[in-house]
């Protein structure tokens, strides 16, 4: 077996020279038989071999991207053997627990996973038809996400982030806490790290290990140091597998993608040697389809009790959400996270923003049968009021607090109840559902019962709690 | 040396979904190919000698030159017949509960499906016996398809003539002769199944004038940005800000004999979400299931993207099928920036010139060509038909000028500008009223005006109110919401009940979900009764205060939720206790 690519090193033809080899791509002439996508060994004369795949082929030529890089690489001795298929990932069951690198081959020393399975990493659309609408609430124990933006099993929910904003802590927080309310048992994990420094993914892997979930995570690392295209087939090794998981084997799985601004610059990066045509900053104009065609591997289907949850974290660049990264990643995805950087200067964690960050399959995960009845309400109210919040705020700036009516006032205290007790929490603090429900009344019974026009009377009269509450609060309770 | 080298029709290059294939002279453009040992299914974009350029509507991985190419011959066309309705189709007619059926959850490639199904038999009702003379458009028979929809088999465009024979009644399939017409060309057989090429409109006979709303059931929408039945209406928003929402509601609500919902390159989920729904849903003015009407087009984001280029033509010409029949149809495309995109795609492979944003120069003659195949016609038979197209777009980074939104501006008359200010806070629908308009009111104001006099005025006073709110609200921002008088302050109270209590509407809410004009006039004229009211007190020098304490205010705050839609009687109620309580607060004022 060839080490690099697990094919016999006798399979496909070889072909010595290539003409033209130019940043990643280089160019055999003369070849028969060769597919587009087509997986390719190229190597050097007596050089380990590198992986690369047909980006064109026509009845003259073929255009090879080499993934590893080209460096060292002649024009004279190149060796390019056509492998018949496109990129393929054996998977199994027993790839949790392991590390690979972004090609699915093993990176922790051991011996590559048996199995006879092996998948096109591209996979291939689920048929809207066969897909089953996911409502199952999933509770991660974090007040800002299960009371505001809960997530349900089969969604993909982002979280947006900024450079030295605390994305890992709260995504490592979530992966430990998530499931269903009343389960013990968690999700299975699937792990890709595009381009992320060896510190993170060394974060990750002792948080998976000290709360003994290991056993359960298959990572796929393709670090700041590996080459770019690598990264580019990352997310859909560690898709492929996820896909096997939940819909072979039936489990829980939940995707983590981090991060998704890295993965976005390697396809510029590898869209600009190919000299295509740029779209908005630089990157190419099929960026959406691309996000595309991974984002949508999440969801659950007919016919099988499993599921895929995804988790892309993606740091915005200047804290930008209209870079087109964030931009055309909100619009695939059921929603976002939004970590706030003012928040996080606060001391607040987690700096999940209040407004902008949206759960869009939460409408059918919560309320009666399935978390309580009056969740929708409280949701809708707390977003209502604290977009308020933030309108006072802008004019205390202005005025100055003193000449702010009463009501206002009252605004602002909610608005720091609000951030100081209900957002945050213990990076350990794993909050039942139902106390998050009760922190939000308590906190909205801050403001008159009137101000309170999205939740019915029959609501106020057995949540709100006038008084008692203010009072805590003062005590410092 | 390849083994392209041979003679036939055989591919030559690959690059993505752009395939070049000799031994294509004599090939139409846009004729239809099948590529390969699948069989992918592609068309004939571009020709250059012998050669073709090829686009191919499934992903091409490891097809190789040299592989065969069959030509059909033909441009791509659809099937049309009974057995549309209630169906959900990709962006190139095939149908997904049957390919689900062929080759489970995931689509295989090269999957092959009768868009129709071609054993089931219907009932056929003739309209027509021999020696009768009859002309294209013309009905020959009737169908009851679903329980809301009665399929009319029309003589194809292009045939008149003497019947030679026809069918009694009974039942048949799609493929049986139902007639026999001696044309000029010869006998032309009419079968329920007719087929018609996607990019190809159908002729009828005179465009009209749109006339009548198309009723939606929602509040900003028919009171304050309406949109004609045959009419085009433009809905751009950010992410987040509920433009997939706002188009379920349209479709769901929709007064329109037919609903077809375009989802091109859009969320799996939200295609699924409709799926659900819609069978469990009722129409409030038959209240038989919703499906029972609609036609679902789904091709997700992740579908190859040269299908979702097509989707929308699918679409659209499925539309002037039913509205042939003499119909009112509503399109809903869920994003026409996603088929931009697509475009946008394909171009670059092509290795066309870019304009704005790397988009074709095509682009704005593209969408000015689907939105004109929107409008009220009457049709080849005679009859009233009409498309309403709703189209969503959906702005890279919420910037209104970029190239989609802005041309699509030019070639609608209805804007629906979403609003992420309002997303965030959570109001929806997040139509923005003081940036949306609608250029239908003259064609609409007739409809309404007989449902409620006076109802252009009180509109105009609405809109009036609710930029002076605005004003009001740009110096609070200053100065302090308590700096400005009574009279200023009156702006942002009755802002907040127009907000609150007739702008937001709920899409969960059993009475709010859709509400009827009736209601719709009837909760305006509520609100603009304590404007009224309100602002005369306060010119008599009653404090605001004692407006905003009125026991009925809150009672009008919550009439969107508290009232049924046909209970006006308890809304008439309401307004005459509003009027006795404003009375008594004069009274007190005086004294």
């Amino acid at each position: 077996m060839s080490a690099i690519s697990g094919y016999p090193p006798d399979r496909g033809l070889e072909y010595v020279g290539a003409s033209r080899i130019e940043g990643l791509l280089v160019v055999v002439e003369r070849v028969r038989d060769v597919g587009f996508d087509e997986l390719v060994e190229i190597a050097g004369p007596g050089g380990r071999p590198r992986l690369g795949r047909v980006l064109e082929v026509s009845d003259k030529c073929a255009l090879v991207q080499v993934l590893e890089g080209t460096d060292g690489l002649s024009g004279r001795t190149v060796s390019a053997r056509f492998l018949g298929e496109s990129l393929r990932l054996p998977v199994s069951r027993s790839m949790l627990g392991r590390v690979f690198d972004g090609l699915g081959r093993p990176a922790d020393g051991g011996p590559p996973p048996l199995s006879g399975d092996r998948r096109d990493v591209n996979g291939s659309p689920i048929n809207p038809v066969a897909r089953r609408y996911p409502r199952e609430f999933i509770q991660t124990g974090i007040s800002a996400i299960d009371g505001m933006n809960a997530l349900v099993r089969g969604q993909k929910l982002p979280i947006f982030s900024g450079n030295g904003l605390p994305h890992d802590r709260v995504c490592a927080q979530l992966i430990r806490q998530a499931r269903l309310p009343g389960e013990k048992e968690g999700f299975s994990i699937v792990f890709a790290a595009m381009g992320v420094k060896r510190d993170v993914a060394d974060y990750f892997m002792r948080d998976f290990a000290a709360s003994g979930a290991l056993s359960r995570v298959a990572m796929f690392l393709s670090l700041a140091d590996a080459p770019g295209v690598e990264r580019l087939l990352t997310p859909r090794s560690a898709l492929t597998l996820a896909e096997h998981l939940a819909f072979d084997c039936g489990q829980h799985v939940l995707v983590v993608l981090t991060d998704m601004t890295n993965y976005c610059e390697s396809l510029r990066e590898v869209g600009s040697a190919r000299g295509e045509i740029p779209g908005r900053k630089g990157y190419p104009g099929y960026l959406y389809s691309d996000l595309a065609s991974l984002y949508e591997r999440a969801g659950r289907v007919d016919g099988s009790p499993g599921s895929i949850t995804q988790t892309a974290i993606l740091t915005m660049p200047s804290d930008d959400i209209s870079h087109p990264v964030p931009d055309l990643t909100g619009y695939i995805t059921e929603g976002q996270i939004v970590l706030d950087r003012e928040l996080s200067q606060r001391g607040i964690y987690p700096p999940i923003s209040g407004l902008p960050s949206l759960s869009r399959l939460m409408k059918d995960g919560v309320g009666k049968g399935y978390t309580r009845e009056d969740h929708p309400a409280l949701t809708s109210q707390l977003f209502a009021c604290y977009a308020y919040v933030k309108r006072v705020r802008a004019l205390a700036d202005i005025i100055g607090e003193e000449e702010l009516g009463a009501g206002d006032k009252l605004y602002l205290k909610f608005g720091e109840a609000f951030e100081n007790r209900f957002i945050s929490q213990g990076e350990r603090e794993d909050r039942p559902i139902e106390l998050t429900l009760d922190l939000g009344w308590e906190i909205l019974s801050m403001l008159p019962r009137e101000e309170l026009r999205r939740v019915g009377e029959k609501m106020l009269d057995e949540h709100y709690r006038s008084g008692i509450i203010i009072k805590n609060q003062e005590s410092g309770i | 040396m390849s083994s392209a080298d041979g003679g036939g029709t055989v591919v030559t290059r690959v690059s993505g979904p752009v395939v070049t294939v000799k031994g294509m002279g004599g090939s139409a453009m846009y004729e239809v190919v099948r590529v390969g040992e699948l069989g992918l299914v592609g068309e004939v974009v571009r020709q250059h000698g012998d050669s073709a350029t090829v686009q191919v509507y499934e992903d091409t991985s490891m097809l190789k030159p040299g592989a065969p190419v069959e030509r059909t011959g033909a441009p791509l066309s659809l099937w049309l017949g009974p057995g549309l309705i209630g169906n959900i189709y990709d962006g190139v007619q095939r149908p997904l509960p049957a390919l689900q059926a062929l080759s489970g959850t995931w689509i295989k490639r090269g999957e092959k499906a009768d868009p129709l199904d071609t054993a089931r038999r219907w009932e056929f009702k003739p309209l027509l016996g021999a020696g009768q003379e009859v002309s294209e458009g013309q009905a020959a028979g009737l169908v009851p398809e679903t329980p809301l929809v009665e399929h009319k088999v029309l003589i194809p465009p292009g045939i008149s003539g003497k019947v030679l024979s026809a069918v009694p009644a009974g039942s048949y399939t799609i493929n049986d002769v139902l007639a026999v017409v001696e044309t000029a060309a010869g006998p032309a057989e009419i079968k329920m199944l007719q087929k018609w090429p996607v990019r190809r409109p159908r002729p009828a006979r005179e465009r009209r004038r749109v006339d009548g709303p198309l009723v939606t059931g929602q509040r900003i929408i028919d009171t304050f940005f309406p949109i004609g039945k045959g009419g085009c209406a433009c809905i751009p928003g950010g992410f987040g800000t509920g433009k997939t929402i706002t188009q379920h509601q349209l479709a769901k609500w929709s007064d329109a004999g037919i609903i077809i919902f375009i989802g091109c390159g859009e969320r799996g989920n939200e295609m699924t979400e409709v799926l659900r729904e819609f069978p469990r849903l009722k129409d409030p003015r038959t209240g038989r299931p919703l499906m029972e009407r609609t036609i679902l087009i789904a091709n997700t984001s992740n579908m190859p993207v040269a299908a979702r280029e097509v989707s929308i033509y699918t679409g659209i010409t499925m539309a002037e099928y039913y509205r042939d029949m003499g119909l009112d149809v509503a399109v809903f495309a869920d994003s026409t920036s996603r088929w931009a995109e697509a475009l946008r795609e394909m171009a670059a492979r092509l290795e066309e010139m870019p304009a704005e944003e790397g988009f074709p120069a095509s682009l704005p003659s593209r969408l000015a060509k689907f939105y004109e195949r929107g409008g009220a016609v009457t049709t080849l038979g005679g009859e009233r038909g009409s498309i309403s197209i709703v189209g969503a777009v959906s702005p890279p980074g919420g910037d209104f000028s970029e190239p989609v939104t802005q041309h699509t501006r030019r070639f609608t008359r209805v804007f629906w500008s979403l609003d992420t200010e309002l997303a965030n806070a959570r109001h929806y629908p997040a139509i923005n009223w003081l940036r949306s308009y609608s250029d239908y009111l003259d064609e609409v104001e007739p409809a309404w005006e007989k449902l409620s006099p006076g109802w252009r005025e009180l509109r105009a006073e609405a809109m009036a109110v609710m930029q002076r709110e605005e004003h009001c609200r740009q110096i609070a921002r200053l100065i302090g919401p308590d700096a400005l008088p009574d009279s200023q302050k009156l702006f942002l109270f009755i802002g907040g009940v127009m907000r609150d209590g007739f702008l937001a509407q709920s899409a969960y809410d059993e009475n709010d979900m859709f509400c009827p004009p009736a209601k719709q006039a009837a909760l305006l004229g509520l609100i603009m009764a304590l404007y009224r009211g309100g602002r005369d007190l306060v010119k008599a020098g009653v404090p605001l205060s004692a407006v905003s304490a009125l026991p009925c205010v809150p009672e009008i705050l919550r009439a969107r939720t508290g009232y049924a839609g046909d209970d006006l009687p308890g809304l008439a109620k309401l307004a005459a206790r509003l009027a006795e309580e404003l009375g008594a607060a004069a009274k007190k004022g005086a004294s």
